[in-house]
């Protein structure tokens, strides 16, 4: 079994790169990095689960560049039912285009119905609580904008903090087992049982996590602290 | 009427200062702040020393400020600093209403400013500095400063363009900003400690800036400081105007060089870190026209700030203050690398908690998957305490770098966690603390010294 990250040179912002680590512990899954120099894996390979974490504003448009031949294996890897998670501002890369505060527009790869607004100057932090089905998701959100567009139900429904944008509970990206989420950094390795869920959809029939007590000590830590109606959530 | 408005300023931040006093109020800042609310445009007015220096960058600007502020001192120099306040712009504020007169004339012939990376657009279109260093730039707090090469644009926007730069050629990062200025590269050559591969989690310049193809290293130090090239196109890291080499930890010397001369130095600490900040204040007091042997007399008797590693024999252990930063991991996988390096047995106490974040929301831990707590899995890290608000997320963290579970120990309470440290005869401790939990680390320190006296009865 293989976790193929795409681009860890350029994608790799916040701990991102620990969410791959983790489910390859916790499955014995490989886990191969690919290059911007080279074609994604899953084009040819049998791969459990694609990743793809947050990057540069540079590295946004180098990826772009570099993953715009493969965007139609993505799509029919999605249609087929094949996991991909994506993480961070990443999600903006498969966006219809970037607009920055002087007006400025970046046209990014066209797929999600989505577009990005960004300001440099007022970064957006927050804590983030919301649902994935039964399941609570705990997580950061630290962006330079938010997206806007058709998100449908996105893939989390936000309890507290902002959806896609600050105007919707819908968070992020939700297309067959295609996910993506503005939360930053070790999403994974924060939430046991969405890592538990990823493993089952990766074909780990009963799936036991690396540390399995210390995550969901943090894990419920976490979850009481940001459920506290007292406590502050935007940074 | 904008003159007018500057002097009440001046006035009322300068009569403020007494007024604090007397009323026993810690307002470090406050003169500063007052000024810029009754002038918002109190930089540009007010007076300022013949010559300015500003110090940026991610980790070590304080060292190196602290550095050229005691050498420009013993050469004779009056210079203002803001070591003792703030590195924004109500810091700076303050330390430039101390240094005018009533009548709006400097006292100083120089100003060494530390200045906040994030500040400059605020502070640099009034306080123009003839030389401005930067140190290097790193990730640092993901909520401030999001990644490196956004702070080194937000630089090149804000810099004065006859600013001249003294910029660290190790990192192309930093050696990227401003780059139609006038600038000087440092570095330090080859050392025998270097690798070729990068061990650390970050590495923040992969690809190279000409044509995105892998970048390779002749000699790599940490993370992305080194002398890169790129096999592809054949870009290459600047070359050095003031080097460091020949460092040699037995003998705690090296060599700092330049096309006019070179100088033995003797080294102020082992730590890479340190002597970076060393080289980096010896090119730019070389800008300055010092002469090798003057900085190297000076440097020698300077020292590493306090606050930032200190060691105290306590019973039978060695007791060590370290700071790293909360919220960097950078700082701190230097910190866990050197710490874990030294010889003997050690005891690590990890309180490096965001206290203030805690305060009012909770701590972003996503700094500590970018950190290297793979070092402390190494042989002598024998034990671990793992305590403050993020006790948890430090255990999680630490079992995932592959430290076995027996060696760590957990308890959120700083003062309780105490007693869970061994001290075991010969042996060091050391405190791990950030900026943040400074104070409190000072309080905890007090019982750990009380329960090691204890144990050695």
């Amino acid at each position: 079994m293989k976790i193929e990250v795409l681009y860890p040179e350029l994608c790799n912002l916040y701990g991102d790169l620990a969410n791959a680590e983790y489910l390859a512990r916790s499955s014995g899954a490989e886990v191969v990095k690919t290059p911007l120099t080279a074609a994604p894996r899953f084009l040819t390979e049998d791969i459990a689960m694609v990743y793809m974490g947050g990057t540069t504003e540079r590295g946004q448009v180098i990826v772009r560049d570099a993953f715009a031949p493969y965007l139609d294996g993505l799509k029919k890897r999605t249609e087929d039912g094949g996991l991909t998670l994506i993480t961070g501002n990443a999600l903006e890369i498969f966006g219809q285009y970037i607009e920055d505060e002087d007006g400025s527009k970046e046209t990014m790869l066209g797929w999600f119905p989505t577009h990005a607004d960004r300001h440099f100057m007022n970064r957006y932090n927050s804590l983030y609580l919301g649902k994935f089905g039964d399941m609570d998701i705990v997580g950061f959100k630290s962006q330079f904008g938010h997206s806007y567009g058709d998100n449908g139900d996105g893939l989390f429904q936000t309890v507290r903090g902002a959806g896609l944008n600050p105007y919707v509970t819908a968070e992020g990206i939700h297309q067959n087992d295609l996910m993506a989420t503005y939360l930053i950094g070790p999403l994974v390795v924060l939430n046991p049982p969405f890592a538990k869920h990823l493993l089952r959809l990766m074909g780990v029939d009963e799936p036991v996590l690396a540390f399995e007590e210390a995550a969901m000590d943090v894990y419920a830590h976490r979850l009481e602290q940001f459920s506290q109606p007292e406590r502050g959530f935007i940074y | 009427m904008g003159k007018l408005k500057f002097f009440l300023a001046l006035w009322a931040a300068k009569l403020s200062r007494p007024a604090l006093k007397l009323t026993k109020h810690n307002g470090t800042n406050f003169p500063g702040e007052l000024a810029i609310k009754i002038c918002p445009d109190f930089l540009r007015y007010v007076a300022k020393p013949e010559q300015v220096i500003a110090v940026t960058g991610t980790n070590g600007k304080t060292t190196v400020s602290n550095l050229l502020c005691d050498i420009l001192e013993m050469s004779g120099k009056k210079v203002l600093d803001n070591r003792f306040g703030s590195n924004i712009i109500s810091g700076i504020s303050t330390s430039l209403v101390n240094g005018a007169s009533v009548f709006n004339r400097s006292k100083y012939h120089v100003a060494v400013l530390e200045i906040d990376e994030r500040s400059s657009k605020r502070i640099y279109p009034f306080v123009k500095p003839d030389i401005l260093v930067v140190t290097n730039l790193f990730r640092d707090s993901i909520m401030r400063n999001a990644h490196p090469h956004y702070i080194a644009d937000f630089l090149t926007d804000s810099i004065p363009p006859e600013t001249r730069l003294v910029l660290n050629a190790d990192d192309l990062i930093a050696a990227s900003v401003a780059p139609d200025n006038p600038r000087v590269y440092f570095g330090i050559e080859r050392m025998a400690t270097d690798v070729t591969e990068c061990v650390n989690l970050i590495n923040d310049n992969r690809i190279c800036p000409k044509c995105n193809g892998d970048l390779q290293y002749e000699y790599l130090r940490y993370h992305h400081i080194g002398k890169a090239y790129c096999p592809h196109c054949g870009f290459k890291a600047p070359a050095y105007d003031y080097a460091g080499r020949d460092v040699d930890l037995e003998h705690m010397t090296m060599t700092i060089a330049d096309k006019d001369g070179s100088a033995t130095y003797k080294l102020l600490s082992d730590g890479v870190f340190n002597i970076y900040n060393m080289v980096t204040a010896a090119a730019l007091l070389r800008e300055l026209g010092m002469t090798h042997e003057e900085i190297a007399g000076y440097m020698a008797r300077t020292r590493v700030v306090e606050t930032r590693y200190n060691v105290e024999r306590v019973g039978n252990v060695d007791l060590v203050m370290q700071m790293a930063k909360e919220k960097n991991a950078l700082a701190c996988s230097r910190a866990f690398d050197y710490v874990s390096q030294q010889p003997g047995h050690k005891e690590l106490f990890l309180m490096m908690n965001c206290l203030g974040d805690e305060k009012h929301w909770s701590e972003n831990v996503c700094w500590l998957y970018d950190c290297d707590f793979e070092f402390l899995a190494r042989e002598g890290v024998d034990h671990l305490v793992a305590t403050g608000p993020r006790a948890r997320d430090y255990r999680l963290r630490l079992l995932l770098a592959g430290v076995p579970a027996e060696r760590i120990d957990c308890e959120e309470d700083e003062f309780k966690a105490t007693e869970l440290l061994h001290f075991d005869p010969g042996s060091q401790v050391y405190m791990f603390y950030g900026t943040d939990s400074l104070a409190l680390a000072y309080k905890v320190r007090e019982k750990v010294k009380k329960l090691a006296e204890e144990a050695a009865k």
